[in-house]
């Protein structure tokens, strides 16, 4: 029966997505207010949809075999927390998850929004329920989870193994927060273009969205590194695969849109880019769900290739997309452009950092499509891996987080003061860090090397804007900028040094041997077999030691039975100026088991600065959001008093 | 803005639906053809895997004559299941040599004389820098060279006796 329920207010929903979509059209025809009906069914399709994601949780919580998703994707001896996960662990879950915060996010709009004009929320809210139907006739029409096996199977056949951590309870759905709220900036954006309204009002009320979505791309992403990192046993953070990519590019423009929308906030310019921007973000989500979700490219994340489901969803990113560009074509002439602005000014700092930002954006879409292109137009198979997006992506890179420290100086429409001034000590630290580098390790590559220079710059660069004020009464959102920039450092320091000073050891080695990598001595001592709950192992034991007192690493492999596969669990032990990670392997024909050891210098750095970001941007996100409440209090007060 | 410049998302955005729609339809082969073939031999000279056969060098291999180079291993359990077509390939007049990886003389002795031995010569390439010089990932893998030292075929995993055939008539074009 909870299948059943989960599937009518599916149904439900739908029908309320189009009743949405058609007051949208009666409402832009007519001068009829339609605001107030509005609101209250995108709450109730919110509402709905998530009735049905919860039922979704309940058969997988209770292992009700007799679904067939949860038979393909769980089995009842599996612990508790992955068979709720296993939810969104495949396909349709995953789906409707997406359309689940795709509603809610909705619903949410509706409920608080009061920033723009009554039209231009009506109109963003049936372009929001617009999206939503489309994804619900993909789930009822192609992808339903809630569809039954009859008879019901006595057990599932498993979730694959790799997803079995608990690293999976939270990263696609973080990202999927992030992708989905950027719906929200493109249906405010399609609004604003319908009704006309792109102003101030209509940025105030994106922001919002915007930095939370971005808020949990960057920590998807951070987590996502991690999870790769640890999980896959490769030793790498990045592997510019192209289901990674499909999550930086929605970061990439969210990143872009973020710092325009700030200028169209504060100065009413950039409308029309503002616009394309919006639209573009959520367009590279929708690409990345579609290149995730058709499987048409070879990926480790390698998901099932439906070409059913593929179709389905190209068509949805066609219509949409392609309404969305239509409707700025026509739309974006009547665009009055804002206040201008001066050659050195924050204004123009905010459009290099667009521009930056948008060319790495497009190098980053080219890189990943252009092994299909080629093999469409040529027949020819290439693949384009991690030389191309380092050697074009990363100059660019290093550009930008050095132009990082120097555009929040600036001051809007026009800058007057000498502000390069404050920037010696942040030069003179870089200056020191390239001196230092060239000294101590003249053998290191130019993209590190260059790499630590400009986050020795931006580390002091980054904070100048707290510097010379007193912190304490400084906005939380100029903390929030300073901390975000600050993280660029600590992660570009941290990418640099991975990639200037890892050392690395591949040997067959027999209990009893000791190896050297780095500074330590590692010693195999033993190679045993362990269990747990649904796997079986082998597991090494490592002494590690560098002079001082020595250290346990146990690294496994594990045979899991549903569905049979292996995977490598690698020990990883943290100081603080770097990680020791290992992996054991298969055993040699001459009694001895591949090991593979490294040492990787503060390369936690690159996910603690990933940390910082997104805690950069939560504070802005806290600060605007207090600021907003305090002042629509501050205006009832005053109401109150006036009319009392 | 002129009307060029906005229609230019609408046209990128049209390509990309072409391009991924056109994949859609056309699923990717997994078969990724060896980078290998049409290119001589990498130089090399390896020592004998077993002390009554010669050890294989680059240059046995450019005699005028077409041959098979096998890859395989004692260790390698698939070879064992490969080992009678080669043997049969030899029975029809195939000339075979041999690039036995990561073993030792005593285990390669052990395993031609339990499973039959077809090659003429075989080389030990006890740390895989020859396979991988050869673009091979694994064992078995097997060569087909013209006379000339170029690579013509590569076949990735174990021969089947479905492949006899063709494989005798690709030395034969070869010549």
């Amino acid at each position: 029966m909870i299948a059943e329920a989960g599937l009518a207010a599916l149904w439900l929903a739908a029908g309320l997505a189009a009743f949405q979509f058609l007051l949208m059209g009666l409402a832009l025809r007519s001068q009829v207010d339609v605001a107030r009906p509005m609101r209250a069914v995108a709450m109730v399709q919110g509402m709905l949809t998530l009735v049905a994601f919860v039922m979704l949780l309940l058969v997988f919580a209770r292992s009700d075999m007799s679904v067939a998703l949860v038979y393909a994707n769980s089995s009842s001896a599996k612990p508790f927390i992955y068979k709720v996960a296993g939810a969104w662990g495949n396909h349709e879950g995953s789906m409707l998850m997406w359309v689940t915060i795709l509603a809610v996010a909705g619903a949410f709009v509706a409920l608080f929004s009061r920033r723009t004009s009554e039209r231009t929320l009506v109109a963003g809210l049936g372009s929001q329920a617009l999206l939503a139907l489309g994804f619900y006739a993909f789930l009822l029409v192609a992808s339903n989870p809630f569809a039954r096996l009859f008879p019901a199977p006595p057990d599932g056949q498993g979730l694959n193994p790799l997803l079995q951590d608990p690293g999976l309870a939270f990263h696609p759905p973080t990202l999927y927060f992030g992708y989905v709220g950027l719906s929200v900036a493109f249906s405010f954006a399609v609004g604003a273009l319908l009704t006309g309204e792109v102003d101030s009002r209509l940025a105030r009320a994106m922001r919002p969205w915007v930095l939370g979505a971005w808020i949990l791309l960057t920590l998807g992403i951070t987590a996502g590194s991690y999870w790769a990192y640890y999980e896959l046993g490769w030793g790498g953070y990045w592997f510019w695969d192209p289901v990674e990519n499909a999550s930086l590019m929605p970061w990439l423009a969210a990143t872009a849109l973020l710092h325009s929308i700030n200028v169209l906030a504060a100065r009413g310019a950039l409308k029309a880019w503002t616009m394309m921007l919006a639209v573009i973000a959520f367009s590279m989500s929708m690409v990345g769900t579609f290149l995730v979700r058709s499987g048409i490219l070879t990926s480790v994340h390698a998901f099932a290739i439906d070409p059913e489901r593929g179709t389905f969803l190209l068509a949805l990113l066609a219509i949409y997309v392609g309404a969305a560009f239509t409707l700025f074509a026509v739309r974006a002439a009547t665009l009055k452009e804002g206040a201008p602005f001066e050659l050195i000014s924050r204004e123009s700092g905010l459009v290099i950092n667009n521009l930056l930002l948008s060319v790495i954006l497009g190098i980053v879409f080219l890189g990943t499509l252009y092994p299909l292109f080629v093999e469409a137009l040529s027949g020819e198979k290439l693949s384009v891996g991690a030389p191309y997006f380092n050697a074009v992506a990363g100059p660019l890179a290093l550009i930008l987080a050095a132009l990082v420290g120097i555009g929040p100086l600036l001051s809007w429409r026009r800058e007057r003061r000498p502000v390069f001034r404050q920037l010696t000590i942040p030069a003179l630290l870089g200056v020191s860090a390239l001196a230092i580098t060239i000294i101590l390790s003249p053998d290191i590559g130019i993209l590190p090397r260059l790499g630590f220079t400009v986050a020795a710059f931006l580390a002091a660069a980054g904070i100048l804007p707290l510097v010379g004020r007193n912190p304490l009464r400084a906005p939380l959102a100029t903390w929030g900028m300073a901390i975000a920039h600050f993280g660029i450092s600590v992660a570009l320091a941290g990418m640099a040094a991975n990639a200037a000073f890892t050392s690395e050891r591949l040997a067959i080695a027999k209990p009893g041997d000791t190896l050297k990598v780095g500074p330590w001595l590692v010693q195999l001592q033993d190679v045993t077999p362990t269990a747990g709950k649904n796997w079986t192992a082998i597991e090494a034991e490592l002494r590690a030691s560098r002079g001082e007192g020595p250290v346990a690493l146990k690294p496994q492999t594990r045979y899991f039975s549903e569905p049979p596969t292996e995977t490598n669990e690698a020990a990883i032990q943290t100081f603080w100026n770097g990680q020791l990670y290992t992996v054991i392997g298969k055993a040699d024909p001459s009694g001895g088991w591949q090991l593979r050891l490294w040492w990787k210098p503060f390369v936690t750095l690159i996910w603690a600065g990933g940390a910082l970001i997104a805690l950069g941007g939560a504070l802005a996100l806290i600060g605007r959001l207090w600021r907003f409440r305090r002042r629509h209090e501050a205006a009832r007060e005053w109401r109150k008093e006036r009319y009392a | 803005m002129s009307r060029g410049l906005r229609l230019i998302p609408i046209i990128l955005l049209v390509w990309l639906v072409i391009g991924l729609a056109w994949r859609l339809i056309k699923p990717t082969d997994p078969a990724i053809p060896s980078q290998m073939v049409e290119l001589p031999v990498p130089a090399f000279a390896l020592p004998p895997a077993v002390p009554t056969k010669p050890g294989l060098r680059s240059a046995d291999l450019a005699d005028g004559k077409p041959r098979v180079v096998n890859i395989f291993a004692s260790w390698c359990v698939p070879c064992v299941g490969e080992a009678p077509v080669l043997n049969e390939l030899k029975r029809r007049g195939a000339r075979i040599d041999a690039i036995a990886v990561r073993d030792t003389p005593d285990a390669v002795a052990a395993f031609l004389s339990r499973h039959g031995d077809p090659y003429e010569r075989v080389g030990a390439d006890t740390n895989s820098q020859v396979q991988i010089a050869l673009g091979s990932s694994g064992v078995p893998e097997t060569f087909l060279i013209d006379g000339h030292g170029v690579i013509r075929h590569q076949y990735i995993g174990p021969l089947s006796s479905a492949n006899i055939p063709g494989v005798l008539e690709q030395l034969e074009q070869a010549q």
